[in-house]
């Protein structure tokens, strides 16, 4: 085992240089790095966006900027932190990343489709990024005909062409890791032994192969009727304009999965790690992701429940929507009863999640409050779903995926970042995003609806209140760009295991060498091997937790 | 009243106190279970903090009966939660017969409104309290919605049909009206104020709007220039007497039946040849791009004030069944 001062002599981020190397590289580790620089700056887009509609919101008049200019301010927030930032992240950054070391493989089972799919994705972001240098567009991430076919006067065409494009890459992702899974897992890692990330992956991958065909189709469907007045969607030609959203749905509910299961999977990792303990439950939370994978598709229509669909479509829609709280409740306690006789440290990626348990489980059960008809009525369309999906999605997703990212980065880099300045931005996150988000559960109440540019002066105060959490927000998520810059130069040398962690990642040096794993692994125990010192000496293997 | 909801906006419909006893019950679940789960995680997270680097956990991770408890604890309270909110959301969509009907078109960026008795509002609506009323809305371009927070109630208008929405108004007062569904640029000023009067003040009111016909007597104009009596006079072999049509059940050529409602006869007038009637030809020619929203909303507001013939004598001439 190399020093503890000094990073390994060679690995996968020195083994080639120059910018070719990287450009061309077929090393599921260095594309990973590729996709985080890629999120990253969408990410920042995303977020300028939403700080301008945060601005405009903070006072009732709509007087900073013009209508128009608003509604082209929360499309773009939308269709970026949507399908450029939330979708790819985790699979795009932690998948590519850990998956292949996770099951004791060199790489990825398509290193070049692997490639491709980050060609792909920055093609489709670089379309849509035309599109806002040409007009942007207005039509709201949904894009709803039949404002976006025949009233929309913005680049709908451009952006719908790159939100298709970059469907392709999520598909090449799903079945590189589909057939990873399958087929390149070390000898003796049986399905049952796969790190709970995996599994999360897995169920993922599934609904990218499988709903994201049916989103391009509607794509394609939008831009014939907008280029070409096809009908499909114009009542005038005998078409549906709820036809679109029943389609939209069908590929966009499943979507919300596709963001969220990665992020469960990172925490599964997560909570293991951090109370050094096998996770309760172990089967449980693995079917639990194909659970919700597979109900995901079976939900789409509880977006509809007010827009003409029939009475008796919107009662099974919502009785299969509140199945999906049953796998992610247990999960939920799966994750609590991890940490009962546990071994637990507060170390930074374990704050983001105790984080995310927190707000995904308000996020969750107003989901259940949305499923219920006779409420969502009242609210839907409101700030309530706003406040709904951001903490799913910030709370849940983002914090996922920032805790996993604090978790990996000494692999990914063989350094550590400032734990002071990480726990401090893991509370203004915390703190900021319930400031940001709270408030517009009640505002949803109260009747506020979403999409506004100007509202009754009523409602400032809350949105003070949700603006001045923006903006504290904003700082916690600009605060670990400042310290992992910097802990690549003056990072603490942070040795092959620095949580003390199992798993096969933990296993190689930090960063790994190209191929992973100087000798190829065989496993022999189950995931979340926790044993006490004793019982490691007699095994004859060294104990977990020393470094 | 029994309570009302911090937080929520004023409660001025049959509705409102339905849908909050139902919200109260929502709060109450969502704040138990995440105080639970947050309770648990803190406690556990500080009595089991790890006290030495080496520290490991103590090996108990499977118990079949917790996996069981907590599957079927949420499922319970799911299903009792679904099937209270499935009962308030069915008695919301499902007028009662008697409920007096105003027609809502809505346009980027305004609300038309039109009473029975045939008066027209912009951005307004004036309705008497107590009275269950119904709304047929369509939509002259993009989506729209049709959103009363004090009424709890809700439903996109699209273009191309009708949709309907109902509600008994229970307070006196003026409420805001919102669009909910994004329409554009203005979606934001699509706003306007539903004001709810003492019926001898609505009464008033109607009487102070100038108005030259009722809904019925304008779709009846629209009905003789058109010549639509030509073909649909009562007994005629051309096409399907029209009196007392609203609301049956109509035998297609096709086999099919369909009930014709608003949207059939909105289908029949710009569509004819969709859903032609058993026993006669498709003659009819299309009347789309002709009529205004208004106008067909005017014409179905006539066909549905036509009394059905008695069965006794059906062959007789519509004007002698209307006297």
């Amino acid at each position: 085992m190399s020093a503890e001062n000094q990073l390994p002599a060679t690995h996968y981020l020195n083994a080639t240089s120059g910018l070719r190397s990287w450009l061309l590289t077929l090393d599921h580790k260095r594309i990973g790095i590729l996709y985080l620089l890629g999120v990253s700056f969408f990410f920042l887009l995303g977020s300028a966006f939403a700080m301008l509609v945060r601005l405009e919101l903070l006072t009732p008049q709509g007087d900073l900027m013009s209508p128009d200019t608003y509604n082209h301010m929360f499309t773009m927030h939308g269709i970026f932190m949507v399908f450029f930032f939330l979708i790819p992240a985790i699979p795009g950054v932690l998948g590519n990343f850990a998956l292949p070391i996770m099951i004791g493989a060199k790489d990825v089972a398509f290193p070049k489709l692997n490639l491709l799919s980050w060609y792909v994705f920055m093609t489709g972001g670089l379309l849509t990024m035309y599109g806002l240098l040409t007009g942007g567009v207005d039509t709201g991430w949904t894009f709803y005909p039949p404002y976006s076919s025949l009233y929309s006067t913005s680049a709908v065409l451009p952006v719908g062409i790159g939100v298709f494009v970059n469907g392709f890459a999520s598909i090449l992702t799903g079945v590189n890791f589909m057939v990873t899974v399958h087929r390149m897992r070390a000898p003796g890692m049986t399905w049952f032994r796969l790190p709970l990330f995996v599994w999360g992956q897995y169920a993922t991958s599934l609904v990218m192969v499988l709903g994201t065909p049916v989103v391009a189709i509607t794509l394609v469907m939008l831009v014939l009727e907008r280029a070409f007045h096809f009908g499909f969607f114009d009542a005038a030609k005998g078409g549906d304009p709820v036809l679109f959203q029943h389609l939209f749905w069908f590929y966009s509910h499943p979507a919300v999965y596709i963001m969220i299961l990665p992020s469960m999977a990172v925490i599964s990792e997560l909570i293991a790690a951090f109370a050094r303990k096998r996770i309760f439950g172990y089967q449980a939370v693995a079917f639990a992701s194909i659970g919700i994978a597979v109900l995901g598709f079976l939900v789409w229509g509880h977006h509809m429940y007010v827009s003409s669909q029939s009475v008796y479509a919107g009662v099974v829609f919502s009785l299969l929507t509140m199945l999906v709280a049953i796998p992610s409740a247990v999960k939920v306690f799966n994750w609590t009863f991890t940490l009962y006789k546990g071994a637990v440290a507060l170390e930074m990626p374990m704050l983001y999640a105790m984080g995310f348990i927190g707000l995904f489980v308000i996020g969750g059960l107003t989901g259940v409050f949305l499923a219920t008809l006779g409420f969502d009525v009242h609210v839907h369309d409101t700030y309530f779903v706003v406040a709904h999906f951001h903490y799913v999605m910030v709370g849940g997703t983002i914090m996922g995926y920032l805790g996993g990212l604090h978790y990996w980065w000494p692999k990914m880099t063989g350094r550590m970042y400032s734990p002071f300045w990480g726990k401090t931005s893991g509370w203004l996150v915390f703190v900021g995003f319930n400031l940001t988000f709270f408030p517009q559960f009640l505002l949803g109440m109260q009747g506020m609806p979403r999409r506004y540019h100007a509202y009754p002066a009523e409602w400032q105060v809350l949105n003070v209140l949700s603006t001045a959490g923006a903006s504290v927000l904003g700082v916690g998520f600009i605060l670990p760009v400042v310290y992992f810059l910097w802990s690549l130069r003056a990072g603490k040398i942070a040795g092959p295991n620095p949580w003390g962690a199992r798993g096969l990642e933990w296993e190689t040096t930090s960063p790994p060498p190209t191929f992973n794993f100087e000798t190829p692994p065989v496993v022999e125990h189950e995931a979340y091997d926790y044993v006490t010192p004793a019982e490691q000496r007699a095994a004859g293997s060294p104990p977990a937790g020393t470094h | 009243m029994p309570f009302r909801l911090p937080f929520f906006p004023e409660q001025a419909s049959s509705f409102a106190h339905e849908v909050d006893a139902l919200t109260l019950w929502l709060v109450g679940m969502a704040a138990f279970f995440t105080v639970l789960i947050a309770a648990l995680v803190l406690v556990f997270a500080l009595k089991y903090r790890r006290r030495s680097p080496d520290q490991v956990g103590t090996r108990f991770d499977e118990s079949p009966l917790l996996e069981i408890v907590w599957t079927v604890i949420p499922l319970v309270v799911v299903l009792f939660t679904f099937a209270w909110g499935a009962k308030v959301y069915f008695r919301l969509y499902r007028p009662p017969a008697g409920a007096v009907e105003y027609h809502v078109t809505g346009k980027q960026w305004m609300w038309k409104t039109q009473h029975p008795t045939g008066q027209r509002e912009l951005n307004e609506l004036h309705l008497p309290v107590g009275q269950p009323t119904k709304l047929l809305m369509t939509s002259e371009d993009v989506i729209h919605s049709f959103f009363v927070p004090a009424f709890r109630v809700k439903a996109d208008v699209l273009p191309g049909r009708y949709t309907t929405m109902w509600f008994t108004p229970t307070k006196p007062g003026r409420y805001h009206l919102f669009c909910t569904e994004y329409c554009g640029a203005e979606h934001s000023r699509m706003i306007g104020w539903i004001t709810v009067q003492e019926p001898e003040e609505y009464q008033r009111w109607l009487a102070s709007v100038p108005v030259a016909a009722t809904l019925a007597e304008q779709g009846a104009g629209v009905f003789a220039r058109l010549g639509c009596r030509e073909c649909h006079a009562a007994g005629s072999e051309a096409a399907p007497a029209l009196a007392g049509l609203y609301g049956r059940e109509v035998l297609l050529a096709s086999g099919a039946s369909v009930r014709a409602d608003e949207n059939y006869l909105r289908e029949s007038l710009l569509d004819p040849e969709a859903k032609v009637v058993a026993g006669f030809d498709a003659a009819m020619s299309t009347y789309r791009g002709q009529l205004s929203e208004e106008e067909i909303l005017a014409l179905i507001g006539y066909l549905k004030s036509l009394p059905a013939p008695s069965t006794a004598d059906v062959a007789a001439p519509a004007e002698s069944v209307m006297r």
